[in-house]
């Protein structure tokens, strides 16, 4: 699936975007910060602060316990700040 | 109102119309009230050169498209137009544009009020501070008052 980063969560995994493969215990959006977490400094500090994290499978808001399986893209930043 | 609501989102870099948005809702049959809402950039008194919006394309209009539906269901507007700029907005331009009509105000009134109030809190956008000096500055950090403004509507949290 496809992940994306935005504002300081972009800024701090240093990514736009990218293809995951998370393995199959990874079962929901909390897994799958878990799962991101594991893999780097960058990913740790961009996810460090877990609670503020919002989370958006295929454009879509959800909370932590939303499945991930069939998620064509997975989104992740912080709380908005537009208007 | 037996039409269907005329809804319009625009999510977009350059700037927008907002008389000729409000005259276009208010041409609608049986409109008797326009509300406009503008959304303006501040420089925070000579601090700022202006900000830099970040969104997510494609759910950012989809998004602003589904307050707009809600809004329809809970008043019997007209029409509802809504716009929201991204990149580079200096101080002093318009950043948001909320236009809402309908036979009667207090409806119009309503409808726009939580169009902003579900957009600043719902709409995946994200501002950046650019200083005086045009250098980077903070990421604008989210409002609780504007979490309370929107719980007031009692959003339905199961949708999410």
């Amino acid at each position: 699936m496809k992940a994306l980063y935005f504002a300081w969560i972009r800024e701090r995994t240093g990514l736009a975007e990218e293809v995951i493969e998370p393995p199959a215990t990874v079962k929901t959006a909390g897994d799958l910060i878990d799962w991101l977490k594991g893999r780097g400094e960058e990913f740790e500090y961009a996810f460090g602060d877990e609670h503020v994290v919002r989370i958006a499978i295929d454009r879509a808001h959800v909370q932590r316990d939303a499945p991930i399986e069939g998620a064509r893209e997975i989104a992740f930043f912080p709380p908005m700040t537009g208007g | 109102m037996a039409d269907k609501p005329i809804i319009d989102v625009r999510v977009q870099a350059g700037p927008f119309d907002a008389a000729g948005e409000a005259k276009r809702l208010a041409a609608l049959a049986d409109v008797g009230a326009v509300v406009t809402f503008t959304g303006i950039c501040r420089s925070d008194g000579g601090r700022l050169k202006g900000l830099e919006l970040e969104h997510y394309p494609g759910m950012a209009e989809e998004e602003i498209a589904r307050v707009a539906g809600e809004a329809a269901r809970r008043w019997p507007i007209a029409g509802a137009v809504a716009i929201h700029r991204h990149g580079v907005i200096a101080a002093g331009d318009d950043i948001v544009l909320v236009v809402t009509a309908s036979a009667h105000r207090a409806a119009a009134f309503a409808a726009a009020e939580f169009l902003m109030d579900w957009l600043k809190t719902r709409a995946p956008f994200w501002k950046r501070e650019i200083f005086a000096d045009g250098s980077a500055g903070d990421w604008v950090e989210a409002r609780a008052a504007d979490d309370h403004a929107a719980d007031r509507w009692h959003l339905d949290k199961a949708a999410e």
